[in-house]
């Protein structure tokens, strides 16, 4: 067998390929290029930057699931979001993008299965940060629907807010999110009720909303460009008793779109 | 306004506007939200205001509200933390692009970025990696700052890094290198004094005689902060670049030194972890804006220092 030194040494990885390497994976050694001053070692050295990587990205974490770290406490959340950093670094630069598959890591998280409504909290956090970031957009002004013929109403389509948000989940969801945002001391939930979270943001605030029943169907047709008739029939044959005008309001009120037009004006 | 336009296309129109405010002068402070009620009551506040540049790359919302607050009654300055410009792979376009519309909104008094790198494939690392310092990373080093600089159609200051670590294929000295970009690029540079003091306790030099062969005609800020110590393999003092405290007496010699030197230079405290309330980073920049005081501009009546 002969050995292909040529081929071998174009593809010598990068000195970064070998100083990326050992970072999020501390069997590794440190790389041989890497040293210390004078002939010391650098094991405790590179390990600053191992240490620099995963606790950052684990307070980043932190930073945007501050429920979740609320609920099961600190060092429960740091042990469950080192697995995580480790499994899943961050692809952006963008820290406030990072984390984004961490509720459904929870929901598979062998120790959070005790907490089954842990990962909807996570998807409302989630949502609440995507909220937050989005563009400014002014809301649909309810004199704009109000002016539609009522023959066409039912024809009408929806161009949904940047920030608009809805996580649906079958625990008190909305109620653990809104808790755990907040300081001072932890007061028992005495809930088992279906809530579906709607997330907003008008001007600088983020709004967490419970939605009424069969109104998540409703919003999340309309969100996906469906007429109105149609969002009202998807809701309706989830819940018989959905309030079509209350569901209107709410949505006015709350800021989820912002501007209509006639979807059957082609 | 999708494609990065050559330095030639950029030039003459649209960005090499002059920044709304001055920045000479003047010391200032990592900005902070939770600091802009506090900073609004200030009444004869005369200091610039620094950014990590990542932290506004979202669309919209309360940090760009923020941002334009302080942008109408302060100078601003835009501090790249991400572009990985040390690392050998190419930089991201898209990256670069949303930096680009950060120059343009803000108008920046200064913009600046880091000798080195944070992504490496596809993983981000969040952390400001160090880099060997020989021609081949040279090569791609002043590619990069070629790039950026062309994007943004202006001049950009990088950083000399803090580091832990030195690579042994490494065939040039630090200062050497970063004399190398300037000539190359044409770019400036961000002295960080801290940085300074962190290496040469870190890998057993006098911070003095880095000073001295640094190409200190060409730093166009200076920035501040303080450190955390631990200790390395053989039991000996090993110096973190945390910010998050204040700047250490060691620290504020040096930069009395290079102000002496230099004449003025703007001055940034930087705090970013474990952030203490408005009037204590206040009285960390008044600090620096004394010791700025006391020289008179040395740079303004041309002393020779523009190499």
């Amino acid at each position: 067998m002969l050995l292909d030194y040529p081929t071998e040494e174009k593809s010598k990885p990068s000195f970064a390929a070998v100083f990326a390497q050992g970072l999020t994976d501390p069997a590794r050694a440190t790389p041989v290029d890497v040293v210390g001053p004078r002939g010391k070692a650098a094991i405790k050295r590179y390990n600053v930057y191992r240490n620099n990587v995963t606790v950052s990205l684990i307070n980043a974490l932190a930073a945007t699931y501050p429920a979740v770290q609320r609920i099961t406490g600190v060092e429960f959340f740091r042990a469950m979001a080192r697995f995580h950093v480790r499994a899943t670094p961050p692809t952006s630069p963008l820290l406030f993008e990072y984390g984004r598959n961490f509720p459904a890591f929870i929901e598979a998280y062998e120790h959070a299965q005790d907490m089954p409504w842990l990962a909807d909290t996570a998807r409302i956090e989630r949502a609440w940060l995507d909220a937050y970031h989005a563009a400014d957009a002014p809301p649909l002004s309810p004199d704009v629907l109000a002016a539609v013929p009522s023959d066409r109403l039912g024809n009408i389509v929806f161009t949904a807010h940047p920030a608009a948000r809805i996580v649906r989940s079958v625990y008190p969801a909305v109620a653990i999110f809104a808790m755990n945002r907040v300081e001072g001391p932890i007061t028992p939930l005495q809930s088992d009720a279906a809530e579906d979270a709607l997330i907003t943001r008008t001007d600088m605030e983020v709004a967490v909303r419970v939605l009424p029943s069969g109104g998540a169907a409703f919003l999340r047709t309309l969100i996906d460009g469906g007429t109105l008739a149609a969002a009202a029939a998807t809701a309706v044959a989830e819940t018989p008793s959905f309030d079509l005008p209350a569901n209107i309001a709410g949505m006015i009120d709350a800021g989820v779109f912002t501007t209509i037009h006639l979807g059957d004006r082609t | 306004m999708n494609a990065i336009s050559h330095r030639g296309d950029v030039y003459p129109d649209r960005c090499l506007r002059f920044p709304a405010l001055p920045v000479a002068d003047l010391a200032g402070t990592s900005f902070k939200h939770e600091h802009l009620n506090a900073i609004l009551t200030e009444s004869s506040l005369s200091g610039f205001f620094e950014v990590h540049a990542e932290n506004y790359m979202g669309a919209g919302g309360p940090p760009h509200q923020a941002l334009e607050r302080i942008h109408r009654d302060h100078p601003v300055s835009l501090h790249g933390v991400c572009m990985s410009i040390g690392g050998p792979e190419p930089l991201d376009r898209a990256h670069l692009a949303r930096f680009r519309a950060l120059v343009e909104r803000y108008e920046p008094a200064l913009v600046s970025e880091h000798l080195a790198w944070s992504t490496h494939e596809t993983t981000y690392f969040n952390d400001l990696l160090p880099l060997p310092y020989t021609q081949a990373t040279l090569a791609h080093v002043c590619e990069h700052i070629d790039e950026v600089q062309d994007a943004i159609g202006r001049r950009i200051l990088i950083e000399n890094p803090s580091t832990y670590v030195a690579f042994a294929s490494s065939t040039m000295s630090e200062t050497d290198f970063i004399r190398a970009i300037t000539r190359r690029t044409g770019c400036g540079l961000l002295l960080d004094v801290n940085n300074v003091f962190v290496s040469a306790t870190n890998h057993g030099y006098a911070a003095l005689d880095y000073l001295s062969n640094f190409p200190l005609g060409e730093v166009g800020e200076i920035h501040l902060a303080g450190h955390a110590e631990q200790s390395d393999d053989e039991g000996e003092r090993l110096l973190i670049d945390s910010h998050d405290g204040p700047v250490a007496d060691a620290v504020w010699k040096l930069y009395e030194i290079v102000i002496s030197r230099c004449g003025r230079i703007p001055t940034l405290i930087e705090w970013d972890s474990k952030i203490p309330a408005w009037p204590i980073l206040r009285a960390e920049a008044a600090a620096a804006q004394a010791i700025l005081d006391r020289f008179t501009s040395a740079r303004a009546v041309g002393d020779g220092h523009a190499a």
